[in-house]
């Protein structure tokens, strides 16, 4: 294997035509971490992995591994793995022979090629026409192409796209894995669902801009913090909130208060004698806080 | 160097890992048989009197047809010339249908070096071809010839320099469908194209060249009359005998390597090194 490398996207942009699809994206992705690649549909996350992968030329700006280009790369499959959305086979081929074709031009042991189709679970259908094969057993191909090189990057456009519970959960794992190896890991979904249980950093776009950067954890801001609260005697309670100046909503299970301090609430309540039936905070999820980001109305 | 020739051997992979190669050279092979084997029984048939000149309506009625056996054996390139091309062609806007471009530039950024390795593999390839069309007209052909005790040559000289300008025919061929495939990668189109220009376009305008003196000069410029020049003998040849002088059999091969590079080198700037989205 070879050492993670640190990808860097300098100031990217790409036009089709009259159509921005990314516009002006700077950012960088460390090795040992798998950082997810967020966005909606459109958002031009796919242009922006072909650009980086010397697939689609960018209009302007730079893409490096470790600050090579890939098309500079000495030994690319060696370097960088990639598996992009595309199913890009030849129906009639089998998965054996695909693979051994790419090997060959990298200059692989054709070792390799048994080796991968085990590491992905597909060593039982080596000799069968990738054209028979399923939407998941083509992902799962197409990771193994990535895999080829045993290199230190791997970049994976909608990996999860088309799996199975079982294969979702291997993938999960899979990135995980590779990432503890010391492997620099970027992969790419319109789902943040789908990934916030494997990704340790966030890189999120919208409309082909970035619109978010950090770590996970980040997008946990909970910048409007509500509090339910509910009452037998629900009149009373409002005229406490509202002398007490905390504003509300009327929600589905009672009262939306906005606060972030239940306790506040539980005292306002006793000092006034009013029984509670309800008293929780309500946490805005990450899920949110990506729509909030993205446009909401956006993602498909 | 070495990364030339791993990409000359993954091209190999690519042909000899999918059926159309030798589903391709099948069909080849008995087209070129039949013909070759049709022909030579009724040409040495009349030759040796078994059939009688009036029984066949021959038109002109001259049954002089210069070296029979060539004529027969050429078959294999000026019939079967149009096997290399779909090869070449279906190789190549298959990249595109595919998407298999992407994992090919991955592996190998260097995309002038991959294009220059499927030119060289074709080449390769349709020379091979050239043996399978050559099995079948010089096998089945002379076979035939020999059974009417026609001499078919095959200790010639010239007839094995016929086969060597087959082959090298055949591989130009090739490396012509790799340039129309890059110039059209539509796959569909491609092929309409490759039958209708060598079944239909390029025989008429031959026949209409060969009217006027100045047009059957250009006329000798086509690629099927570049090839046939090439090889040295041809049945459309022999249809219209005041042709102008045809070309020696170099400048027949030039113009056809000249065909192959103008199509590939315009076709890589067109849709080669272009975006792969
Ligand atoms: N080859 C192309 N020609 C024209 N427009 C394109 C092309 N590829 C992508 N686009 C446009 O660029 C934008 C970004 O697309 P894409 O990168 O595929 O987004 P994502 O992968 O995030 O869904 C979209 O508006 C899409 O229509
Ligand atoms: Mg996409």
């Amino acid at each position: 294997m070879s050492a993670g490398a640190v990808i860097e996207f300098h100031n990217i942009s790409k036009h089709f035509g009259g159509v921005t699809a990314v516009n002006e994206l700077s950012f960088t992705v460390e090795p040992g971490r798998v950082t997810g690649f967020l966005g909606p549909n459109g958002a031009g996350k796919t242009t922006s992995l072909r650009i980086l992968l010397g697939l689609v030329a960018a209009s302007s700006g730079t893409a490096t591994f470790g600050g090579v280009r890939y098309r500079d790369l000495p030994h690319p499959l060696e370097t960088v793995g990639a598996a992009l959305e595309a199913a890009s086979f030849h129906p009639g081929r089998t998965a054996r022979g695909h693979l051994g074709v790419y090997a060959i031009a990298a200059g692989l042991p054709r070792t390799r090629v048994m080796e991968v189709l085990t590491q992905v679970g597909l060593a039982a259908h080596a000799a069968q026409r990738v054209g028979g094969y399923s939407l998941g057993m083509r992902q799962r191909l197409g990771l193994a192409y990535a895999l080829l090189g045993d290199p230190g990057v791997l970049v994976l456009d909608e990996p999860i796209n088309g799996l199975d519970p079982e294969g979702i959960r291997w993938i999960r794992g899979f990135l995980r894995d590779m990432a503890a190896e010391g492997r620099t890991v970027l992969v790419s979904s319109h789902l943040l669902s789908e990934v916030a249980q494997s990704v340790d950093d966030v890189v999120i776009i919208a409309r082909g801009e970035l619109v978010h950067l950090g770590p996970l954890s980040s997008l946990d801001t909970d910048a409007a913090p509500q509090t339910i609260v509910d009452s037998p005697d629900r009149e009373n309670l409002a005229a406490t909130l509202t002398a007490a100046g905390i504003s509300f909503s009327i929600g589905r299970t009672g009262l939306l208060a906005a606060t972030g301090d239940p306790a506040r609430l539980g005292h306002l309540a006793f000092e006034a004698g009013i029984e509670l039936s309800v008293l929780h905070r309500q946490k805005a999820g990450l899920e949110d806080s990506f729509l909030a980001l993205v446009g909401g109305g956006h993602s498909l | 160097m070495t990364m030339f020739l791993r990409c000359v051997s993954a091209e190999f992979a690519k042909i000899f890992t999918t059926r159309l190669w030798w589903i391709l050279a099948i069909v080849l092979f008995c087209y070129i048989g039949l013909l070759a084997g049709g022909l030579a029984a009724l040409f040495a048939g009349i030759q040796t009197g078994v059939i009688s000149p009036d029984a066949v309506n021959t038109g002109g009625g001259s049954t002089d047809l210069g070296s029979l056996p060539a004529l027969i054996y050429s078959f294999a390139s000026s019939v079967g010339y149009v096997f290399p091309v779909l090869l070449g062609a279906l190789a190549t806007t298959g990249e595109f249908r595919h998407q298999t471009l992407t994992p090919t530039f991955l592996a190998t950024p260097r995309r002038g070096l991959v294009l220059g390795a499927k030119t060289v593999t074709l080449i390769l390839v349709g020379a091979g071809f050239g043996v399978v069309a050559l099995a079948a007209s010089v096998g089945l052909g002379g076979g035939v010839l020999s059974a009417f005790g026609v001499d078919a040559l095959l200790i010639d000289s010239e007839t094995w320099l016929l086969v060597a300008r087959t082959l090298l025919a055949m591989g130009l061929w090739a490396a012509i469908g790799v340039g129309l495939g890059v110039l059209v990668p539509n796959q569909v189109a491609s092929i309409v194209i490759v039958l209708a220009f060598t079944q239909f376009v390029e025989p008429l305008l031959r026949l209409a060249a060969s009217f006027l003196e100045v047009t059957a000069t250009i006329g000798n410029f086509l690629p099927g009359a570049a090839s046939d020049a090439l090889v040295g003998s041809s049945f459309l040849n022999l249809a219209n005998p005041s042709a102008s002088m045809p070309l020696d059999w170099w400048q027949g091969g030039l113009v056809l390597l000249g065909y192959a590079l103008v199509a590939t080198v315009i076709g890589y700037a067109v849709s080669w090194k272009k975006d792969v989205t």
